[in-house]
């Protein structure tokens, strides 16, 4: 039961997409994919930091238009 | 992953400063860390309930903080304690001097802490001042 949920932070800036994030993920079943969208730059690098540190899967990271579209699973 | 000690001494009132301190507080406390935040000085006024004073902002970039949508460093605070468990508390001199009572600050600050008691925190991990 994996469903991609999106998250739109964009127009703030960091942490704020990762705190939208972490809000969101705390709300989600193991398994689901969210996708969050962030005109932030630094945030599209440091979200998939805190992915990997924290120990989620990071699924894809794309940028088009100036929006950067971060899709992470949540493992645990 | 590792878990480390991080504590959050903040003293000043500026907006800059209250909002780095925010953010590594609460960016440190979703990442693993068992973060301590020990409010004191010119920082505590702000962390009274229903306070309409703002932080006045010390330079340009804190005039740009404000005015370009940056998260607010009241919520990151709460979002460290929500969402990462740190511990946010009062220093108990600024409270006798401020006279105020533990329940006229936000819900997220935790009861008067002493500075023996923050030092003693303190003495493992990092320590960050703002």
């Amino acid at each position: 039961m994996s469903e991609r949920k999106i998250v739109d932070a964009k127009n703030t800036f960091c942490p704020g997409p990762l705190m939208e994030l972490i809000g969101q993920m705390k709300m989600a079943e193991i398994g689901d994919e969210l996708e969050i969208l962030s005109t932030d730059q630094g945030s599209a690098a440091d979200i998939p930091e805190w992915i990997n540190k924290v120990g989620h899967e990071m699924v894809e990271t794309s940028e088009k238009d100036g929006v950067w579209h971060i899709v992470v699973k949540k493992t645990k | 992953m590792a878990s480390d000690r991080i504590s959050v001494m903040v003293t000043s009132g500026s907006r800059e400063q209250l909002q780095m301190a925010a953010m590594v507080a609460s960016v440190g406390a979703v990442s693993g860390n068992d973060v301590t935040v020990f409010l004191s000085m010119n920082a505590l006024k702000f962390f009274v309930k229903d306070s309409s004073e703002k932080a006045p902002a010390e330079g340009e970039m804190g005039v740009l903080l404000e005015e370009k949508n940056a998260p607010d460093f009241m919520e990151l605070f709460g979002q460290a304690v929500e969402y990462g468990d740190a511990k946010i508390f009062p220093c108990s001199m600024a409270v006798d001097i401020l006279e105020i009572k533990q329940d006229d600050l936000e819900d997220y600050v935790s009861e008067p802490l002493g500075l023996t008691a923050f030092l003693g925190d303190a003495s493992e991990g990092q320590v960050w001042h703002f």
